[in-house]
């Protein structure tokens, strides 16, 4: 066997038990720990150790081997479990979490912080409670604590003798009784039998039972060494642990009777079934399964659309099954498309997840007060958002934490409870995902981040909107944070956070009182792989809008047409201006119609700017499969995606912020000549 | 031996469990099947004939020598040869596991020649 097969399903499960392990300690209150909750994680140290034991994961099982004897003493109540205590524990979960990574990476995990680990975890309970590091015992496995109990603790001398054992079978006899004591002498008498002279503190009926995995009890003798009457054991009191005997049940005060032990088992059942439902009922399947199956289903659909533009041409009257049977694939395709996308789909859990200990720890080293509150955690978005959607979010989650809630005593003076709130909340909205970051703190203040914007040299307007202000700090380099602090402030970020969102087809919206708190909207599509597409011609091409950023379309008229100095054509709308933008220039298509008034107008929202697009026709509006072109072509300016049509031709994909910027960038050249 | 013989192995770590399964496979034991704990092993047990058991200790619900318990106490199980699986070869689980009588403890990790030794002399006991 190839051990190596196993290790990704390790490295998995050792994540999914590592997060479970993290849950548990922040849910454990140290003065009255849940004892399920400290087995949960004893059990998820010991699962990990064991699979890395197996693996020949050294430093990952000596980790988890002090953690796990640390937790084993916990649950049997001999180690108290302190704020500190947990504290070091999660510590020990991150370089249990990065020991996996390394490993996985096939390297050897970082020396320097196993050693520290393990100071640290020795040094736990050492300090305050040296009792109990004395009475720390190594692991044990949990009724063996029992069987402990039960031993006499003093040493006695014993003599075993051994009969009619074959050669191979003396070494393993051998092992195993110096599993359970020392063996002061061994020797073979005249009639071949093997004597092993041994201390220990086992009982005889003991070691008998453990050597008859090996051989019969009338293979053996065990006598002890004093001047007691041998004790003769063939006879067997106690019991006999070959099961084919009828008595071979263990008696023992620990032996629950049969009753009990059934009536145990039924409850027992009962828990495990709602487990093993939940279990049952999820596979684990990689990844680029899914997406297979996914472009496979958006193949179809294209031929589905491209069968039914065929069917369309024919007679109704005399296709009419025909016609009945494109309906029936045209909604059979659709719905399956629609359950194919739900598999790649996952609970915002997975991302929330994550923020209760990182909120505790920044409490921590901040001084402040914060309690966590988390809303839809339900709410399922596409696995590979869900991914990209975390770095973003923690930016957010610290921004909030360092500059917004302010710390308890300031908060006190302004009438506001100590411990300030942060909520994260997810909904869908539409073919949207609203994923919000809120705090009670401060919020924004906009006079600070005007300041702020003209020493850095931005020109803005003092009566520019609130919403413009505060999408002032996503500019790169901006922070106003009073002091550059360890966490955040550093003016790197928000505009990072910006381009991750808008990489993902989303956008950041910020609301903020002053005094009241902020609060910061992440706009995402639920999915990248299908699109709901506006399909316009330019120039005898076809192209697909975003329907999402698609405002309304609308007609030119030459009284609502402005030229400003710039050069840029204006629409007036309502009162408002925007600037127009033409297709068939930015992408510089010959043939599309020049003239601005007989164009259409469609107005389009790319990275927060709304802005007119002249297009020459709007042909229709229909669900795409979004196909990456970079992977098939190469990037083409302008352009975020393509699709394959229904008559089979290719669309591209138009990307609306990027469009606009091209066209200012456009337009200085041009109007160089123009003034030429 | 039989190699065609239905084995129940037992771990709640899902690794564990399909690594004992394919050390199985090795040995010429095809039919294999899985349980998570020691409840969902006994209910399983109940439920279905096997003849031989390999469990994992440390399980949620109900650990395997509990469930070991609960088999010798369980008339139409009580002659199933156990093999438990230990984390440590430390004489209080060794003695424990005898104590509820297993047929055998095999300590993690272990290759599939140690595991054909431990169930061959399980085999061997059992057939005289």
């Amino acid at each position: 066997m190839d051990i190596s097969e196993f290790y990704s399903s390790f490295f998995e499960e050792a994540d999914e038990l590592l997060t479970e392990m993290e849950r548990s300690l922040l849910d454990l209150d140290p003065a009255n720990p849940d004892s399920e909750q400290v087995n949960a994680i004893f059990r998820a140290a010991h699962s990990i150790k064991g699979g890395a034991g197996t693996f020949g994961f050294n430093l990952l099982q000596q980790t988890t081997h002090l953690l796990e004897n640390l937790l084993d003493s916990a649950r049997r109540h001999e180690l108290v479990l302190t704020h500190e205590i947990i504290d070091t524990f999660l510590k020990t979960k991150d370089v249990l979490t990065e020991q996996v990574d390394a490993y996985r990476r096939s390297e050897t995990p970082e020396h320097d912080d196993f050693e520290a680990i393990c100071r640290l975890l020795k040094g736990v309970g050492s300090e305050d409670a040296p009792a109990v590091t004395a009475a720390t015992p190594p692991p044990q496995e949990p009724a063996a604590a029992q069987a402990v109990e039960q031993l006499s603790t003093s040493e006695n001398r014993l003599i075993v003798e051994l009969m009619r054992v074959a050669e191979g079978e003396i070494d393993t006899l051998v092992d195993e009784l110096r599993n359970l004591g020392e063996i002061i002498a061994t020797h073979t008498d005249e009639q071949g039998h093997l004597v092993v002279d041994m201390a220990t503190s086992v009982s005889p009926d003991d070691i008998e039972a453990v050597l008859c995995f090996v051989i019969d009890p009338d293979q053996l003798r065990i006598r002890a060494l004093s001047a007691e009457p041998a004790r003769d054991i063939p006879g067997l009191e106690l019991f006999d642990a070959s099961p084919s005997s009828a008595e071979g049940l263990p008696v023992g005060e620990e032996t629950p009777s049969p009753a009990a032990a059934k009536k145990a088992s039924v409850t027992a059942i009962k828990k495990a079934k709602k487990a093993t439902e939940t279990e049952s009922t999820s596979i684990r399947v990689p990844v680029d399964k899914v997406d297979q199956i996914i472009n496979l289903v958006g193949e179809l659909i294209i031929t589905q659309s491209m069968l039914n533009e065929t069917a369309n041409s024919l007679d109704r009257g005399v296709h009419g099954a025909l016609h009945h049977g494109m309906n029936a694939l045209q909604r059979n395709a659709r719905d399956l498309q629609e359950a194919v996308m739900s598999i790649r789909m996952l609970p915002m859990d997975y991302v929330f997840s994550r923020f209760p200990r990182l909120v505790r720890d920044l409490a921590g080293k901040l001084d402040k007060e914060i309690e966590l509150v988390t809303v839809g955690e339900s709410t399922e978005l596409d696995k590979g958002l869900t991914e990209r959607i975390i770095d973003p979010l923690t930016h957010l989650v610290r921004n909030s934490l360092d500059h917004g809630i302010e710390k308890p005593d300031v908060r006190e003076s302004l009438g506001k409870p100590r411990a300030g709130t942060l909520t994260l909340s997810a909904r869908h909205q539409g073919g949207n995902i609203l994923i919000e970051v809120s705090d009670d703190g401060g919020g924004l203040n906009r006079q600070k981040i005007l300041a702020k914007a003209k020493a850095n040299g931005l020109s803005v307007s003092e009566d520019i909107s609130d919403e413009e202000a505060w999408q002032l700090i996503f500019a790169p380099g901006f922070s106003t944070a009073e002091a550059v602090s360890d966490l955040s402030g550093r003016g790197v970020g928000m505009d990072v956070v910006k381009r991750n969102i808008q990489s993902m087809g989303g956008h950041v919206e910020i609301l903020s009182r002053e005094g009241a708190g902020t609060t910061t909207r992440i706009v995402l599509p639920l999915t990248l792989a299908i699109l709901d597409g506006m399909s316009v011609k330019v120039g005898g091409h076809v192209y697909i809008l975003p329907v999402s950023s698609v405002i309304e379309s609308l007609q030119i008229r030459q009284e609502n047409l402005h030229t400003v100095s710039g050069g840029i054509p204006l629409l007036k709308v309502r009162g408002e201006y925007f600037p127009v933008v033409s297709i068939a220039r930015v992408m510089g298509l010959a043939g599309g119609r020049d003239d601005i008034i007989g164009s259409i107008a469609v107005m389009v929202e790319g990275e927060g700017r709304r802005y007119v697009l002249l297009v020459d026709e709007l042909v229709g509006q229909q669900q795409v499969v979004v196909k990456n072109l970079e992977s098939n072509y190469r990037k083409i300016p302008g352009v975020s995606a393509a699709t394959i049509l229904g008559d089979g031709s290719v669309a591209l994909i138009l990307d609306l912020g990027e469009i606009y910027r091209l066209n200012l960038g456009e337009r200085k050249p041009r109007l160089a000549k123009v003034n030429s | 031996m039989d190699k065609g013989i239905k084995f129940l192995v037992v771990d709640d770590f899902p690794t564990m469990r399909r690594i004992v399964r394919t050390l199985l496979k090795e040995l010429g034991y095809a039919n294999v099947d899985e349980a998570e704990d020691g409840a969902d092993a006994l209910a399983k047990l109940r439920g279905d004939a096997y003849e031989f058991v390999v469990s994992d200790w440390n399980m949620p619900n109900l650990d395997g020598l509990e469930m070991l318990k609960q088999i010798r106490a369980d008339d139409a199980l009580k002659h199933l040869p156990v093999l438990m699986v230990t984390a440590e070869a430390k004489k209080e689980n060794i003695i424990a596991a005898a104590q509820a009588g297993a047929n055998g403890y095999v300590v993690k990790p272990f290759t599939a020649a140690t595991l054909e030794e431990k169930l061959a002399k399980i085999f061997e006991k059992l057939a005289k």
